[in-house]
């Protein structure tokens, strides 16, 4: 950035009340973004924490699933097959949501049952019990993944338009106002340059109407004293006529 | 004399199962397992029982899964050399035993069959116990109606079928039931069976099968609340060959509770301790634990006498268990999940 670039602007009265203007409009501007940042800012620091609470959750929800599996399994035999042969149609579904911060749309999931349980009767003969409390392990597993979903699809959107509004608010502290300012600066100056011009003008301009004046005085006062000592005509043959060549 | 008319038949194969027999785990052996810290400790203990180098072609990282083919695959494979040399009536008796596995086949076809999954990709996932020459065809049926009659039929497990469904109710039943209901008639058959062999086989076939029967029940029926199964259609997934048979069966159709179930075992000696040392408190054994012991015990005992075919199912279903607590043992490991990692069903 160059230290002296400024906008090209005549520098007038008029110019400088434009500048003016803007640079209210930019510092206004400034504010209300820096204002958004922050707002932006601080959704993200709660979704971060959001995000790490639900790491560490999910982590221990996970071992469990996959040891109630284990669990299952134990009792039950091998009865993943049979699972997946009854399957038809996810039974966890998930809906999307908008939700508004500072004029940022974050999507944010919300899984929903769709419809009962496919299999309710699977174990019945054995492991019931295992099978029931598995079931009710991976559901949980499966809402945190969702919610996990939600809070990373919305940390990724934030982490950009934080970027985004930061540079803006950058650009507006660091390029435009000071362009501005030193546009306004260079216009007062240029005015000011213009008015001393315009001041040593009159001055000097009165400076010759003084002289001037002066000199006019000065010849008025000298014509008055030969008017004086010469009140007869003048001898036309006092005059000494040149001799006139052709 | 009985035993050298048993011997003539059956007495290699009873003398081979019982080898088979000494290779199932120790309590020993269990330690060991439970101290490892990874699944390569573990392969490495295997190696010194039974189990040989069973896992020595298989590259590392070694998955639990792995572990579960392989205990099988080699279960299947005696399993196999026996039934191969067996004569009639072991070979029958062995032949009920598979019908089980059969029956988690079919029905594993059938739900394959009524969501239009390709056949041939639900064949390997098969158990290989119960594996039969019409499997294949069941692909050939496109309909229920055409599965019933083109392909049950002609199956070992047919008059298992023709005795509790009919063609519409492939449709329309819920296939849990389904597998009950045939797993019911197959228990009531298996007890028949072994009734009309008689002699020791009989008596000690008949506990374990009524223990079984008896099992299924109670489970069925503890299993049952708070699910849309009424309790008419619970009673007749109740195999009537247990000692609950018919007093006890009807006491728990109408059960209503836990506590009701509860009270139905009291009468019977056996079952009310199995219920009094359950729990469901954590570190607690859960009521399927506890008859997982029980069933141990039973199978245990089998191996107390001699000619009679009760080893050979015995024999089978302790390797299931050993089966089962390697890969719990396994699961654990893996996931180094070891609060409960002595929560296996020892057997020796």
């Amino acid at each position: 950035m160059s230290g002296k670039d400024k906008l090209a602007i005549f520098p007038s009265r008029g110019a400088q009340m434009l500048m003016k203007a803007r640079l209210k409009g930019a510092q206004k501007g400034h504010s209300l973004l820096k204002k958004k940042a922050d707002a932006l800012q601080m959704r993200f620091r709660m979704i971060l924490h959001k995000i790490i609470e639900t790491k560490t959750l999910m982590g221990e929800v996970m071992k469990e699933a996959a040891f109630s599996l284990a669990e299952a399994k134990f009792t039950t035999g091998d009865f993943n097959q049979v699972v997946l042969q009854n399957v038809t149609k996810a039974q966890i579904k998930i809906k999307t949501k908008k939700d508004n911060v500072a004029g940022v749309t974050l999507p944010v999931f919300e899984s929903y049952q769709d419809g009962s349980d496919t299999y309710e009767l699977a174990g019945l003969a054995r492991g019931g019990q295992q099978l029931a409390k598995l079931k009710k392990n991976y559901q949980s597993a499966i809402k945190l993944l969702v919610e996990l979903a939600s809070l990373q699809t919305s940390f990724i959107t934030l982490d950009e338009v934080i970027k985004i509004t930061n540079r803006r608010v950058n650009a507006i502290e660091h390029v435009i106002i000071p362009r501005i300012e030193r546009t306004l600066a260079y216009i007062t100056s240029e005015l000011d340059e213009l008015e001393r011009e315009e001041f040593y003008r009159l001055k000097k301009i009165q400076d010759k109407k003084k002289a001037a004046k002066a000199i006019k005085e000065a010849f008025a006062a000298e014509n008055k004293l030969n008017e004086r000592n010469q009140q007869q005509p003048v001898n036309l043959l006092e005059e000494g006529d040149e001799d006139l060549l052709f | 004399m009985k035993g050298c008319i048993f011997n003539v038949d059956n007495g290699y194969l009873e003398g081979l199962c019982r080898g088979f027999k000494c290779g199932i785990l120790k309590q020993s052996d269990y330690l060991n397992l439970v101290q490892c810290e990874t699944l390569e400790d573990l392969k490495l203990h295997l190696q010194g029982t039974d189990y040989g180098t069973f896992l020595a072609n298989e590259p590392s990282p070694l998955a639990v899964s792995t572990i579960d083919d392989k205990l099988r695959e080699k279960l299947v494979i005696e399993f196999q050399h026996m039934r191969n040399h067996a004569v009639e009536p072991l070979s029958t008796f062995l032949d009920f035993i598979t019908y089980s596995y059969m029956i988690d086949n079919i029905i594993l076809l059938i739900t394959g069959t009524l969501h239009q999954r390709p056949i041939s990709e639900l064949i390997p996932k098969c158990h290989p116990l119960g594996s039969f020459e019409q499997m294949e065809a069941i692909h050939v049926a496109a309909t229920p109606a055409e599965l019933y009659n083109a392909v049950l039929v002609d199956t070992p497990l047919a008059p298992f079928f023709v005795d509790c469904i009919s063609e519409q109710d492939l449709d329309e039943m819920n296939i849990e039931i389904i597998r009950n209901t045939l797993y019911k008639s197959y228990l009531e058959a298996f007890y028949n069976f072994c009734k009309e062999i008689g002699g020791t086989t009989a008596d000690v076939m008949c506990e374990i099968l009524a223990f079984e029967a008896d099992r299924r029940a109670i489970i069925i029926t503890i299993n049952s609340f708070g699910t849309e199964l009424s309790k008419d259609d619970r009673a007749k997934l109740y195999p009537r060959c247990g000692r609950l048979n018919p007093d006890g069966l009807a006491s728990l159709a109408r059960a209503e509770d836990y506590e009701q179930v509860k009270a139905v075992a009291e009468y019977y000696a056996e079952y009310n301790k199995l219920f009094e040392g359950a729990g469901n408190n954590p570190g607690d054994k859960t009521l399927e634990d506890k008859f997982f012991e029980y069933e141990v015990k039973l199978n245990v005992h089998a191996f107390l006498q001699q000619f009679h075919f009760g080893v050979f199912y015995s024999y089978l279903k302790l390797k299931e268990q050993e089966t089962r607590n390697i890969v719990w043992i396994a699961e654990c490991v893996a996931q180094k999940h070891r609060a409960k990692i002595d929560n296996y069903i020892p057997i020796f």
